[in-house]
């Protein structure tokens, strides 16, 4: 019987074999021939997790801190783990109703699964933390994560230092070789956006096992393949904080700016453009709101006017157009002119003078003479020498391009203006081939086409003060580590004006320009007591829409006249005379800078006085009054609305009076069912207004 | 029973219990494998009993003494009681349709109480192959005669049709393997043969055009009759045949593949079978569809099929290492302990430790059919050939079920997937066959 069929025996063993064999072979096919699979696994569970540096530290020139990093606590929630969580008490703290707190809930686990932590609420103030750092227990679920953020300790200099930002889609295409991602934080203006390579260090990655929901299970391979972070490295600013703050704390209410350099190095001691804000509004958990305030604020503060604003010099080209032609020896220093009240030479009566008599150069550069300059400017543009005005305007260029005008200084810090020299060119599709002197003469006196940026202002003044050379101004001092990609050597080159002018040509608008402040435009206010102090005042006329408004007030100035530590430029906008304003903050800040302090009482009246002086000019005080009556429409609006949406999806629901309160009657309260149609008309009529304020404000 | 006094021991095929005990043991280990979380203490774990391998040790504790007791038995009791059991087992199948409790969907379990739940289908396997080795080993019984077979046939399938009554067609399936059985004593091969061809004919079906598969068996028909031309004008009954044939296969191809897709099968079986060759299903055709759980047909039904393969795939030649499987940590593969064990060893272990694995897998199938050849009594032999046959269908479903070339179905990997009641059937299944092995000198049967 056992034999029985033996065969049919080997025919099941072949058959086993056979079926082994197949499956070997797409075993084969698989493990041996699919590299594909080995990708996938490693798509599906080797998490790349980029390790931020801790960005470098900004000093000033005295080592203290002007922006550094914090620790900042995010509460971060995995929801599948918050059951049992006290939301009532959450809520509380948090100062949000339950709805809300579904309502985030819901959108977490939408977008982030509820198995993953995310945030619940970010950047949490200090006050919030501890609160809910003592209530921790009470909220299984909620973690406290820490995450680094900037901080400025002395809320100053928003302006220079900038801010980081998360990087947007724009930015990403803008940067596609620089390796960030979403979610990165980069620098997005100031010192954090040119300086973002140093600052930014070297980002660590590391390779993390994640599961089937994306739950992080520990680390791959033990860290063998993950890189370390490098921290950023610190820059060292020639920045003085206190200096700064005192400038800021001068320019408040004002619109304009204050730039102080210190002519032997360069580097920029102060930069203020006002109004200015306070950077660590831009840190914190209301970022977004701060941010938006700030955007749409009448009077630009995000605008740096020290560098991104045109002026017309005014009086303080003066200098310029008198070194030039003392050294192209159209005039000398013991040349006379009489101004009879205006200028004759071009038989327009234009431009006028304020004081009356005979001035020699150095009195002509401190009362400021009109005529004086617009003879010196008509004669360099009319000597035949030149072969014609174009050549002589040229010549003219050629001198003043030396003194940093026209261009860009190369500072250190985005959107920097080119400023404005005219040329022939120019003036020749204005009037014509045959133009001449007269039809440019405003320039003589900075008021016509020529154009300086602050900064350039600051830079003559330093140029003047070291007679004839200067280093491109700059922020950063140092790097510390080494300046590994070049970006200082653009500051360690001298440049010079014009070689053929001599230093007595230098002394003797140095002259000219201590008369200024000893007994010419700007005595009195703006001496100091023991220090030599050399400046000029402006006092520009300015149009909006053809509407003049007041002068602008400027002053520029270097000190101690021996040894020059310091060259300032100040604006104040629709100010008024420069005498008035720009001089004196001008003058306290060289003080404050040359003696550590302002000591005499006197001196501390002065400083309270213009501290407290409100100058925002007038258009733009009226846009800043129109925003918030818009601004409380707009809210008045919003509320209206949510009132009527509640209506119509739920009849039942009872009256809410607080909201009614709220609401406050800026425009007048009508009946319910009136009310949707005239609001939004208002509204959108507004909303036009206010953008036709936005351009005039600009204009300014 | 003059030899009682000798140890159990004697008689005992040891290369067979060596072979059990390593694949249980490597079950274990895939099952650490799976369950693994750094930073725990594995002895600890080990031992707690909370975790599956832990139960899987339990249950392997369970497995020997259950082993000890059967190797004690004495292999009388197995003839004796064959029918009864099996009797008894169907008693069960039906059981379940009055006291059943449902799980996972399928109506298959009878609870035993204190969380231990009994599948009947799972236990019928032992019964059917002593029934269907009690039937064959009768005097009376000759199998090459058609009510001999239809009773055979009738012994082995019963269970599988009342499982898939019970929504466990895996299980259903698992039946299908008797036919190896019977095959080995005495069933015509035409039945292997229309049965592969069938199945060829179905895959076909799935993967080709209707219209192309038409044409192409049109062209093969063809063929044949141009070179049987000659044997055709002395025998027309031969053209009749083949005509006959191709029009049988038409009709399968045309008719019968739908009917059964869209009739017999469940829109979610279906589904996996459509896309184990990459398209997709039409439930809407499918007249299970109004039993109105669509919400569990979701499209990418080939999830754990791609993850599957993607555990195996990217084990490479030598594999990630012991607990290194990225694809196992991250717990991509559903159901990887039990039906999908497979791919943790894959993973770990590459393609040499995978040949290695089914190696020892195709040494056990070979040693039980040595064994079973070797046997004097005809019970024996058959029930040795059922546990061959048994074995050999789970692991070929099982691993090519992980690996793409079948349908996801339900099916074990002999004992080595966790599940106490799998690891011990397949324990009693492999012993019985010891024992009766141990007294193969003593009677004919």
């Amino acid at each position: 019987m056992s034999v029985f069929n033996q065969s049919r025996s080997r025919v099941i063993q072949i058959i086993f074999a056979a079926v082994f064999i197949v499956i070997v072979a797409q075993l084969i096919n698989l493990q041996a021939f699919s590299p594909k699979y080995r990708l996938a696994a490693e798509n599906n569970a080797i998490y790349r997790k980029v390790i931020y540096p801790d960005r470098g530290i900004i000093f000033d020139r005295k080592k203290r801190s002007l922006l550094e990093n914090t620790i900042m606590f995010d509460l971060v929630v995995t929801p599948s783990e918050s059951r049992g969580t006290d939301t009532l008490t959450l809520c509380n703290l948090l100062n949000i109703d339950t709805t809300d707190y579904k309502k985030r809930m819901r959108e977490i686990i939408f977008k982030n699964t509820s198995v993953r932590p995310s945030v619940f609420e970010p950047l949490l103030t200090p006050e919030l933390y501890a609160k809910l750092n003592e209530n921790m227990y009470k909220f299984p679920g909620f973690i406290l994560s820490e995450r680094s953020a900037r901080t400025y300790p002395y809320s100053t200099a928003g302006n220079v230092l900038g801010y980081i930002a998360e990087v947007d889609t724009g930015f990403l295409r803008r940067h596609a070789d620089e390796h960030y991602e979403m979610g990165d934080y980069a620098g997005m203006t100031g010192l954090e956006r040119v300086y973002e390579k140093v600052l930014m260090g070297q980002r660590g990655i590391k390779r993390l096992i994640r599961d089937n929901k994306s739950r992080l299970q520990g680390s791959f391979e033990n860290g063998l393949y993950d890189t370390a972070q490098i921290a950023g490295k610190n820059l060292y600013l020639s920045l003085d904080v206190e200096l700064q703050q005192m400038a800021e704390k001068l320019m408040t209410n004002k619109v304009g700016s204050v730039v102080a350099i210190d002519p032997k190095t360069g580097g920029i001691l102060c930069m203020v453009s006002a109004p200015t804000y306070n950077p660590n509004y831009l840190t914190g958990n209301q970022r977004r709101k701060h941010f938006a305030e700030l955007a749409l604020d009448p009077r630009l503060p995000f605008n740096n006017r020290a560098l991104g604003n045109k002026y017309s010099p005014g009086s303080t080209f003066k200098t310029i157009s008198g070194i030039i032609g003392l050294t192209e020896g159209v005039i000398t220093e013991r040349t006379t002119v009489s101004c009879p009240g205006y200028f004759e030479g071009c038989g327009t009566g234009k431009p006028k003078c304020l004081d009356k008599g005979v001035f020699n150069f150095k009195e002509a550069v401190a009362f400021s003479d009109n005529t004086y300059f617009s003879t010196v400017y008509k004669r360099i543009l009319d000597q035949s020498r030149y072969g014609g005005a174009d050549s002589a305007l040229k010549v003219f260029n050629k001198y003043a391009i030396t003194f940093g005008l026209g261009h860009k200084l190369g500072v250190d810090l985005p959107s920097e203006k080119n400023g404005n020299l005219p040329i022939s060119s120019y003036y020749r599709k204005i009037f014509g081939p045959k133009w001449y002197s007269c039809n440019i003469i405003s320039n003589a006196i900075g008021q016509g086409e020529v154009q300086t940026t602050m900064i350039q202002l600051a830079n003559v003044m330093a140029i003047i003060a070291n007679k004839g050379w200067y280093y491109a101004p700059h922020v950063v001092d140092s790097i510390e580590g080494g300046d590994e990609y070049n970006m200082l050597d653009t500051f360690k080159i001298k440049h010079y004006t014009d070689k053929r002018i001599p230093d007595s040509i230098f002394d003797a608008v140095q002259d000219g320009m201590q008369g200024v402040v000893d007994f010419g435009t700007a005595a009195g206010r703006s001496r100091i007591p023991g220090i030599v102090m050399c400046g000029k005042t402006g006092t520009v006329e300015n149009y909006d829409h053809g509407i003049k408004q007041q002068d602008h007030s400027f002053f520029g100035a270097f000190a101690p006249r021996g040894n020059p530590k310091i060259a300032i430029a100040v604006i104040c906008e629709n100010a008024g005379q420069g005498a008035w304003y720009a001089a004196p903050i001008a003058s306290l800040l060289v003080e404050k800078y040359l003696r550590d302090s302002i000591t005499s009482p006197e001196r501390k009246v002065q400083f309270e006085e213009l501290k407290n002086t409100n100058l925002i000019p007038r258009l733009m005080r009226l846009a800043m009054n129109k925003m918030d009556s818009l601004k409380q429409i707009k809210e008045n609006q919003l509320l209206l609305q949510q009132r009527m949406d509640k209506e119509s999806n739920d009849t039942l629901d009872g009256e809410d009076g607080t909201e009614q309160e709220n609401a406050k009657p800026v425009t007048p309260k009508s009946s319910k069912d009136a009310v949707p149609k005239t609001k939004n008309t208002a509204a959108a009529i507004l909303v036009n207004e206010e953008r036709k304020n936005k351009k005039i404000s600009r204009t300014i | 029973m003059n030899n009682r006094n000798t140890s159990i021991s004697q008689g005992i095929d040891w290369v067979v219990v060596w072979l059990y005990a390593v694949l249980v043991a490597i079950g274990i280990l895939c099952i650490f494998m799976v369950e693994f979380k750094p930073g725990t203490d594995w002895m600890q774990t080990f031992i707690s009993g909370k975790t599956n391998y832990s139960k899987q040790l339990i249950f392997s504790g369970v497995c020997a003494v259950a082993a000890i007791f059967i190797l004690l038995a004495d292999s009388k009791l197995f003839t004796a009681f064959a029918n009864l059991l099996y009797a008894f087992g169907i008693l069960l199948m039906f059981a379940t349709f009055v006291i059943g409790k449902s799980i996972n969907g399928s109506k298959s379990w009878i609870p035993l109480g204190g969380g231990f739940n009994l599948q009947p289908a799972e236990l019928c396997k032992i019964f059917t192959a002593l029934a269907l080795a009690k039937f064959f080993s009768r005097q009376e019984t000759d199998f090459s005669k058609l009510k001999s077979q239809i009773i055979g046939v009738s012994i082995a399938l019963a269970p599988a049709v009342l499982s898939h009554f019970q929504h466990e067609d895996g299980l259903a399936l698992a039946y299908l393997s008797f036919f190896l059985v019977l095959y080995r004593e005495g069933l015509p091969p035409q039945i292997l043969i229309i049965g592969t061809t069938f199945g060829i004919l179905v895959v076909a079906t799935l993967i080709l055009e209707p219209n192309t598969l038409a044409i192409i068996l049109t062209v093969i028909a063809i063929i044949t009759i141009y070179f049987l031309r000659k044997p055709i004008k002395r025998k027309k009954n031969i053209l009749l045949l083949i005509i006959s044939l191709w029009v049988l296969a038409v009709g399968i191809q045309r008719f019968a593949v739908p009917y059964i897709f869209n009739n017999v099968f469940e829109c979610y079986q279906s589904t996996r079978i459509y896309s184990m060759v990459g398209k997709d299903y039409d439930c809407s055709m499918n007249h299970h569809k109004s039993k109105g759980n669509e919400k569990a047909a979701r499209k990418p039904d080939d999830y754990n099929v791609r993850q599957s393969k993607i555990a195996i795939g990217s084990g490479e030649l030598f594999g990630k290492g012991f607990l290194k499987g990225t694809q196992t940590r991250g717990k991509y593969v559903p159901e990887q302990h039990t039906d999908f064990i497979f791919t943790s060893l894959a993973e770990a272990f590459g393609l040499f430790g995978c040949v290695i694995f089914l190696g020892i897998y195709l040494i056990l199938l070979n040693r039980i059919i040595r064994i079973a050849e070797r046997q004097r009594s005809t019970f024996s032999r058959v029930y040795g050939y059922s546990v061959a046959s048994i074995i050999f269908f789970h692991i070929t479903v099982n691993v090519c079920m992980t690996i793409g070339l079948f349908p996801i179905i339900g099916i074990p990997l002999p004992l080595v997937s966790y599940g106490g009641s799998s690891l011990l059937t397949f324990s009693i299944l492999i012993f019985i066959l010891i024992r009766l092995d141990a007294d193969r000198q003593m009677v004919l049967r």
